[in-house]
């Protein structure tokens, strides 16, 4: 395990130090101490490492994340895994707004509550959060799956396309298009793998799902007010 | 962009040195907002009628000793100052210091008076302000700040945040308005004088005004949730308490940390990551259109 002290040296030179070439005939694993909510921690990973973060981070930590495993002990600040590729990012305490923002692969997993925009444009990776999301989460979401175990915010899943939504709590109002829908068999064994793998011990009964209705698609002049 | 960071010492261990705490909490900021820089502090006054003048000066190098004299002999006032700008302590009447104030030393400006505020502002890099004002010494139980990156009016010192209306009441502000003109021209119509053309201005006249019309201050922020148009985080300070507000989209940040010390409140965490006993503190992230109130015991 090699350690980095966000004290003693910038997060630049971390990053390098993180991007260089490395043994992957090992997992290679590190920690960064002192992280102090400075921004864009560990971004642009691209090997099969793990990195310990041991506090709370800034901005963009773990943006266009591929491969790696973040684990981050505390919260972090707007757009945690920006962009995720690949890879796993976990937030032990919670993320501010835009977390997983426009995400195409990998698992970002945030075990406390999410803010706003949660998932905003995401277009493939899955995000499970422990605790409840702010206004307009999955907004205009591609692909990927969303799985919100407490409450959701207003305007949930506006514009969506053909990402799905999985809410445990409450709902405080659907966005333009998005819909409840019946869940079925494939729901619930995707959602209690999605469950299994961010380690919540939650049964996918207790889930709905939230869908696009699809009215948006096209143009419609008979639907001019919704746009 | 900009900064906003406030800070509520409930102790006098956190008092004492609330300078301490703040200072770098500003210079941190620098990053979100580097051309202005502005700090109100709230302290108890020495007696009920004592008031508070802080003055500006545009001349870094203004001789102050004899606007000192002149208002020790007009009415017992105790003048101190550091730099550009000075702190005058006098029970007179605060209209008519005001109006002595612009015959003779019309190029002095008025920044604030209050029985417990106290205001610096400039423009400026904060670690530049910090340094020059000596922000890392002040004392006092709560106060407001801002680090400024202009993008609707000019840098000028007193486009500055914070704003001030009245006596002890300020506001910080990140984000813009879109309708400050309109509230402005309404506010006008009822007598109210304004001193730039500033966004934040607009709304922090539109709530001292209504709180001077009996509103509390709660009553005052719905009605500006309704009325205000456009993007806000607001800090807002006054004699006994601290409030802050983000607007219906909350898409101008704020963490929020408290402990059995102090309650700080700054635009990143990483603004608060050097104040003591923080990774134990209550730490969240203000939900839109939420009033977050603290009061400032005595």
């Amino acid at each position: 395990m090699e350690r980095f002290d966000l004290a003693e040296i910038s997060v630049r030179a971390l990053n390098r130090q993180l991007h260089r070439e490395l043994d992957t005939s090992r997992v290679a694993e590190f920690e960064i101490v002192n992280p102090n909510g400075l921004h864009n921690i560990a971004v642009g990973l691209d090997a099969p490492i793990k990195v310990h973060i041991r506090g709370h981070g800034g901005y963009f930590l773990a943006g266009m994340n591929k491969r790696a495993e973040v684990i981050v002990d505390g919260n972090v600040g707007w757009s945690v895994a920006e962009n995720l590729m690949s890879g796993i990012v976990r937030v032990k305490g919670f993320a501010s707004e835009c977390a997983g923002a426009s995400g195409h692969g990998g698992l970002l997993v945030i075990e406390g509550d999410a803010s706003s925009r949660c998932g905003i444009s995401m277009k493939g990776c899955d995000i499970v959060v422990g605790g409840s999301v702010g206004h307009m989460s999955a907004f205009m979401a591609q692909a990927g799956r969303l799985v919100i175990c407490g409450d959701a915010g207003p305007y949930l899943g506006d514009s969506l396309y053909e990402a799905v939504i999985y809410v445990r709590g409450e709902l405080h109002g659907l966005g333009a298009d998005a819909r409840e829908e019946p869940m079925i068999e494939a729901d619930r064994l995707a959602l209690a793998d999605l469950l299994k793998r961010a380690a919540f011990e939650y049964s996918p009964r207790e889930f709905k799902r939230i869908g696009s209705a699809r009215t948006l698609y096209h143009w419609s002049p008979a639907s001019t007010q919704v746009y | 962009m900009c900064g906003i960071v406030g800070f509520y010492g409930k102790t006098s261990k956190m008092r004492e040195a609330l300078g301490r705490s703040v200072a770098p909490m500003l210079v941190c900021m620098g990053d979100r907002g580097p051309d202005s820089t502005g700090l109100a502090v709230f302290s108890d006054s020495r007696n009920g009628n004592e008031r508070s003048f802080s003055l500006y000066s545009a001349d870094r190098s203004y001789g102050w000793q004899d606007l000192a004299e002149y208002f020790e002999s007009e009415c017992g006032a105790v003048v101190e100052w550091r730099s550009n700008h000075a702190v005058m302590r006098t029970d007179s009447d605060r209209d008519r210091v005001a109006a002595q104030l612009r015959e003779h030393f019309p190029h002095i400006h008025l920044l604030c008076v209050g029985k417990k505020m106290n205001l610096y502002k400039d423009t400026g890099h904060p670690s530049e302000i910090v340094e020059r004002y000596g922000l890392s010494s002040l004392q006092g139980s709560h106060c407001v700040g801002h680090t400024r990156m202009a993008t609707e009016s000019a840098v000028t010192p007193f486009h500055s945040h914070p704003f001030v209306a009245g006596e002890d009441f300020c506001i910080v502000h990140n984000g813009s308005l879109s309708n400050h003109h309109s509230l402005r021209r309404r506010l006008e119509k009822e007598g109210i004088q304004f001193e730039t053309d500033n966004d934040t201005e607009a709304v922090c006249r539109l709530l001292q005004w209504r709180m001077r019309e009996g509103d509390s201050i709660e009553e005052a922020l719905q009605r500006a949730f309704f009325e205000v148009d456009g993007f806000y985080t607001l800090l807002i300070g006054t004699e006994d308490r601290l409030v802050l507000v983000r607007d219906a989209f909350a898409c101008k940040p704020a963490v929020a940390a408290e402990t059995a010390e102090y309650v700080a409140v700054g635009s990143e965490f990483r603004t608060l990551a050097h104040l003591p006993g923080i990774r134990d503190a209550d730490l969240f992230e203000p939900a839109p259109e939420k009033i977050y109130s603290w009061n400032v015991s005595t």
